[in-house]
């Protein structure tokens, strides 16, 4: 039996299902779904024991596009071609060759937040991986063998895609895949050489295969507009995130951390750029009326790291009873940061330099760099490192990270060891208690 | 008899501590217990032991700290060991500087500033090794009562490694020494050295700013005292009862100077 045989959760859809169940019934049932949630959030009545104020109404829009782009997923076997790719890749002529792509970052993470991933992951321990990998990797590989995800079913890759430059493991993560699905696995790997950034030999190799697969050249007209939307998305990400440099914040990273899904799942796409000027509209709005995303903003800090994605709603919660707004993240900034690399004129050649340059693809000197320039412009108060048990990349010179941010900046710096998705890796006790004494430690600077 | 001006209640993992002062943030009354499951029963009995004892009315404000804090039904106000560990040890020693304490299920490293306020803190990470627990546990294994460690740490004349920080690991380690027939105290000291190796990375990593203090229950343990004063080299200087020192600041913040 090929290893694909033992994956019967796999199927593909004909095109009438797709049309009938996506086109037809679905997306008109997210519409609904989503006048329904606008409609609950305008009437939503404002909760005085609540730390937070009401929810950007534009959720109920990030809702509808994450749950259509999840939808369509369900049947795009057998239906589109289908890409798997790492988040850093470089997706943008995929994209314009009509590919469906899934991220399984992102579907790790949506695992994550339905508080589902640690069940799954058992599934790849049972399987003999070791607790010590990546969490994400663990929750995808034991969705992949089991078929339990909360997304209802992903399709089978024709393709994957991985780019080293957020860790290491992606590449042997993407080698399994590639054994389980028996499909051409390009691997774009990205050291750390910076000045020879103009070299895209593997972006054109990844081209090829895909051009290949899809049976179609690469239609330079789609992929300049591909181009333009990954650079206006990425650009508008990063207003969004810079509005938080208002004081109060409109919105929390925790926010962020939510409504990052198209940016991740769908730059490059027009349905990003609309969502994120919608949403920049009414951050605006917020600001104009000096309304921030929690009542009380005594403290304003910054979060290094992934999320802890099955305690996003708790810490959300919890520290905005504490006067906490986490304003900005490194994480979400990611994102956004390297927009003005990408240029559209130049499709090849900024490609292969932004690929290059996400902030875990640099050094933890620079990552300290970008950390004291937030503290500045975001006028932070203090400083959270969230120490991911099973993301090493990231949490690399953490520690030097943090001495350096209290030492040199008088900045309070907590370092919270927890888990992206492991919550067998956090300990709500001792979280809560270090958080107590950073804000304490806060205070008596205030 | 001095009127009681307020109350600190340290609801730890291990014990359960109350210190009573008077104005001038003097300790005029104490009480220490090992922890029981239902702390806030126990604190609720230790509080009208110590009022009834001094005399005090329920008027004088009471601050918790510890692991039970938000159990206290009784406390006006909660806060976390650490700033209550720098206050009290701000005011016990009358200096800023480093405070190691180690107590039964944490220890942590703080730095206390110039106004006894903490400005930095470390703590282990989500694992026994580097607190009481970790001593008590092995301790247990070679049958020494814990008052006992230090003294026979200190006596040995040999140090037998323990590689492992894990406490459970540990105890593995000291059952196939004491099967080789190593001497119980020399187990006992490279336990004591393999305790202060994580407590003097957390010690490094906040930064020394002499002196060296020590706070927490492990405080009244003679070899953990030395061998951190020989790893940092640096003096360690105590307060008089290093285990109040949480309830103390407590009391502190309830108004006192």
């Amino acid at each position: 039996m090929s290893e694909l045989e033992a994956l019967p959760h796999y199927v593909d859809s004909t095109r009438l299902e797709r049309f009938v169940n996506y086109e037809l019934v679905g997306k008109s049932a997210l519409r609904v779904q989503r006048w329904r949630d606008q409609w609950k959030l305008k009437r939503k009545k404002p909760r005085p024991e609540s730390p937070l104020n009401p929810p950007l109404q534009c959720v109920a829009y990030m809702k509808e596009i994450m749950s259509r782009h999840y939808l369509e997923g369900r049947y795009a076997s057998g239906t589109r071609k289908v890409a798997w790719v790492t988040s850093g890749a470089p997706t943008e002529p995929l994209q314009a060759l009509g590919y469906f792509l899934v991220y399984p970052e992102n579907h790790a993470a949506l695992c994550g937040v339905r508080r589902q991933a640690q069940s799954i992951a058992e599934e790849a321990e049972h399987a003999g991986w070791s607790r010590d990998i990546c969490s994400y990797a663990r929750t995808d590989i034991g969705a992949m063998l089991s078929g339990k995800t909360p997304a209802g079913r992903l399709p089978r890759p024709d393709m994957l895609i991985c780019c080293t430059n957020i860790c290491q493991t992606v590449l042997h993560w993407y080698r399994v895949l590639a054994d389980y699905f028996d499909c051409p696995l390009v691997l774009i790997d990205t050291p750390f050489l910076y000045q020879e950034a103009h070299d895209h030999e593997k972006i054109e190799d990844m081209i090829h295969v895909a051009e290949e697969i899809a049976g179609l050249p690469l239609d330079q007209a789609r992929f300049a507009e591909v181009m333009q939307n990954a650079r206006r998305g990425a650009e508008l990400w990063l207003d969004v995130l810079n509005r938080s440099q208002n004081r109060p914040a409109p919105m929390t990273a925790f926010d962020g951390f939510i409504h990052m899904g198209p940016i991740v799942d769908m730059r490059g796409e027009s349905v990003t750029v609309e969502y994120y000027q919608r949403m920049l509209r009414e951050l605006d709005a917020r600001v104009a009326r000096g309304v921030g995303a929690i009542k009380n903003e005594r403290y304003r800090v910054l979060w290094d790291n992934l999320p802890i994605w099955f305690k996003i709603g708790e810490f959300s919660k919890w520290l905005g009873e504490h006067g906490v707004n986490v304003v900005a993240s490194t994480y979400t900034y990611a994102w956004g940061e390297l927009a003005p690399m990408i240029d559209p004129e130049n499709p090849l050649d900024s490609m292969a330099r932004v690929y290059l340059h996400p902030i875990l693809n640099r050094s933890t000197g620079h990552k300290l760099q970008s950390m004291k320039k937030m503290v500045d412009e975001f006028q932070l108060d203090g400083v959270i490192l969230h120490s991911d048990r099973s993301c090493k990349p990231y949490s690399l010179g953490q520690i030097d990270q943090r001495d350096r941010l209290s030492k040199t900046l008088g900045v309070p710096a907590l370092l919270l060891e927890a888990d992206h998705n492991d919550p067998r890796d956090y300990s709500d006790e001792q979280g809560a208690n270090r958080l107590e004494a950073f804000i304490e430690m806060m205070e008596a600077r205030a | 008899m001095s009127e009681v001006a307020a109350i600190g209640i340290d609801a730890g993992s291990t014990t359960c501590k109350l210190v009573a002062v008077d104005r001038d943030g003097d300790i005029v009354g104490s009480r220490l217990e090992s922890t029981e499951p239902r702390v806030e029963v126990q604190v609720q009995r230790l509080l009208a032991a110590l009022r009834n004892d001094l005399g005090a009315g329920p008027e004088a404000p009471a601050i918790a700290t510890g692991y039970g804090r938000k159990l206290i039904k009784e406390a006006t106000r909660n806060v976390t060991e650490i700033t209550c560990h720098a206050r009290g040890v701000f005011r016990a020693l009358g200096r800023a500087g480093t405070l190691i304490d180690i107590g039964g299920q944490d220890s942590k490293v703080i730095q206390i500033g110039d106004d006894g306020r903490p400005v930095d803190f470390m703590m282990n990470d989500k694992c026994a090794a580097g607190t009481g627990r970790f001593l008590e546990h092995t301790a247990a294994r070679l049958g020494v009562p814990v008052d006992e460690l230090g003294g026979r740490a200190l006596s040995a004349l040999d140090e037998e490694a323990i590689s492992s920080t894990c406490t459970v690991f540990a105890e593995s380690e000291i059952i196939s020494l004491i099967a080789r027939g190593a001497d119980p105290d020399a187990i006992l000291r490279g336990l004591h050295r393999s305790l202060v190796g994580r407590v003097i990375s957390m010690v490094r990593n906040v930064g020394i700013v002499a002196p060296l203090m020590l706070s927490g229950g492990v405080a009244r343990n003679d070899a953990v005292r030395a061998m951190i004063a020989e790893a940092a080299s640096e003096d360690v200087v105590l307060p008089r009862e290093p285990q109040l020192m949480g309830a103390y600041g407590a009391a502190l913040l309830g108004g006192i100077a």
